[in-house]
């Protein structure tokens, strides 16, 4: 400690003021971060029920783990997953279209992106309908003689994930084309010149172009699209199914909800957060790599 | 199409893509369009639904409405909860973005312009916590402050959206001070200009686009977010639209008109911004990808 003062007082103007500018943002951040995830560690390890609990090592943990509803929701969340190069893909081949200016390219920018500006229970109410027995799905497979296919989408427990994660993918492909999009924009013209003077076709200069320069943008939505799928789903599947049929479609934000106020069991709830808590941090540590030096995230 | 359109997109360098009839053009835009139609039906839907009677859904679910009926938007406007939602949803929102622009922004200026021990270790901090699920923090949250009394309060769901708001904020906005020319930062001082009035009257006045986009992108996810206010505002005429509309699906269970109609009102505002401000929604989304 004296040793820091001392360094600090060798400095001609030492200057209270950065850290009066952060305080706030600090005080802000030990508040709402730095506390719950102190409480949320502790509580982990405290009796289920009791507010002022004693404490039972790993029993919730225990129970947890031991829990087939806990592991169908880790599950559901790891099937989710799978959307991530489906998106990917998709979001590429549409930027890649749009980029080549066909007519009409603006407005399909536009509308395209619409979705993920809407909000998520919005959405998903809305597909409650569209997606129930009597909804435009259905009814379009009907219209084109394959009545047969015709299901109930989100009250089957094998269709209702496929159908959870068909309205997420609808969401945020949006923003992956408009990400895309904006570091399209800026490719040096040079690069596709060049190419074009040793005869490269079109698939050449997206191989060996595009792709490798959208290289940091595509992990950065990768890695995004990753964190959503693991622990940023709630709304939609809350909206859509509240977990139902049964379990069929509990993600572990809803089971941590679930413990958490209709169960009033908090030290399950805190075990749960905390292992979810755990999943993320590897998430952690990419999203140091990919934007730890203000790398660049597509824009300018 | 200009030439500082062109310019500035560097649309139309990888060769004649313009040409309407060939083949592949034909089969691109057949698969845009399939696209775009997909994407926006959902939002057709809403306002198509709307705007027939229960009598006239039942007949023809998926019809245009003829003709069209404002019945479902006067009932739900008298009902009242919806305006009470939405000024709610004004309330808490413009609060905690307003709050949190002026935290992020003296922080971001300190990180970005001024040196000091611990400056690296907070912005690393800062970008990890983007990460952190909401789910995570919210029974902790919930637990600390049922004995303060600000469970069920605004401020309390203010104070939760504008620490969220924070680490996000304070990264955007310390990479945009960093863009603006060093020159005018050692010249002021030269002038002998104190930290403060930097801030005010060189960072603030030419950080406008900035500061747009930042507000943008922060109060489309408050206005949007669902869990926290389902969990820190559950007395009815203190919810959030969001979690209000949430409630309708039951309330209204046989009346999908009203329904959609209350959830074409939900997206209504935002869709507006949209449409006019479109270039801040992308600048501000593609920079700042988490929430």
């Amino acid at each position: 400690m004296s040793a820091m003062t001392s360094a600090l007082r060798r400095r001609r103007h030492f200057d209270v003021t950065p850290y009066l500018l952060v305080a706030p943002a600090v005080a802000l951040i030990l508040l709402i971060y730095v506390y719950p995830i102190v409480r949320v560690v502790i509580d982990s390890f405290l009796s289920p029920t009791a507010e002022r609990g004693t404490t039972v090592g790993l029993a919730n943990y225990t129970f947890v783990l031991n829990d087939p509803v806990f592991w169908k929701s880790a599950q559901n969340n790891a099937f989710l997953l799978i959307g991530v190069p489906i998106m990917t893909i998709l979001a590429l081949v549409i930027a890649v279209i749009l980029f080549d200016q066909i007519r009409g390219w603006r407005i399909y920018r536009t509308l395209v992106f619409t979705p993920y500006i809407l909000a998520v229970p919005v959405i998903g109410v809305t597909f409650v309908y569209l997606y129930s027995y009597n909804g435009i799905v259905n009814e379009m497979l009907r219209a084109v003689g394959a009545g047969g296919l015709a299901k109930d989408w989100l009250g089957n427990p094998t269709l209702v994930m496929p159908s959870i994660l068909s309205v997420i993918v609808y969401r945020e492909l949006g923003f992956g084309v408009m990400l895309f999009l904006a570091r399209m924009a800026s490719i040096r013209e040079e690069l596709y010149e060049a190419a074009m003077i040793d005869g490269a076709g079109w698939w050449a200069r997206l191989r060996y172009i595009t792709v490798p320069q959208l290289r940091t943008v595509i992990t950065f939505f990768v890695v995004i699209e990753l964190i959503t799928m693991l622990s940023w789903v709630f709304a939609y599947v809350y909206s859509m199914t509240g977990g139902g049929p049964a379990f069929a479609s509990s993600v572990l934000e809803l089971y941590i909800w679930k413990y958490a106020f209709a169960y009033r069991a908090i030290g399950i709830a805190s075990a749960v957060a905390v292992l979810l808590l755990v999943a993320t941090s590897v998430f952690i540590v990419v999203q140091l790599l990919v934007r730890g030096d203000e790398s660049d995230t597509g824009e300018e | 199409m200009s030439a500082t359109v062109d310019a500035r997109t560097g649309r139309g360098r990888r060769g004649p893509a313009r040409r309407f009839f060939s083949p592949s053009a034909l089969f691109k835009q057949a698969l845009m369009l399939a696209i775009a139609i997909a994407a926006i039906y959902p939002v057709y839907y809403m306002l198509e639904t709307s705007l027939k009677t229960r009598q006239g859904w039942t007949a023809d679910q998926f019809g245009l409405p003829i003709p069209p009926t404002l019945e479902n938007y006067v009932a739900l406007l008298q009902d009242g909860r919806i305006p009470a939602w939405f000024m709610n949803s004004v309330l808490v929102t413009s609060a905690s973005v307003a709050a949190a622009t002026v935290v992020a922004t003296l922080a971001a200026f300190a990180i970005a312009r001024l040196q000091f021990r611990g400056r690296t270790f907070l912005l690393r901090l800062l970008i990890a916590l983007m990460v952190i699920p909401p789910a995570v923090l919210i029974l902790p949250l919930f637990l600390g402050m049922q004995p303060l009394g600000l469970t069920n309060t605004y401020q309390g769901v203010i104070l939760i959206y504008t620490g969220m708001l924070i680490p996000f904020s304070v990264y955007m906005l310390s990479s945009f001070f960093r863009t603006l020319p060093a020159e005018l930062f050692e010249a002021a001082r030269i002038d002998g200009a104190s930290t403060l009035r930097i801030l005010r009257s060189i960072v603030v006045p030419l950080s406008g686009p900035g500061f747009v986009t930042l507000i943008v992108v922060n109060a489309m996810w408050v206005w949007n977010e669902l869990l926290i206010a389902l969990v820190f505002l559950q007395d009815d005429h203190k919810r959030t639209l969001m979690a209000g509309l949430t409630t309708l699906k039951g309330r209204y269970a046989v009346n999908e008109p009203a329904v959609m109609a209350g959830m074409f009102l939900g997206v209504l505002p935002i869709l507006l911004l949209f449409l006019f401000g479109q270039r801040f929604f992308v600048r501000g989304l593609v920079a700042g990808a988490v929430k």
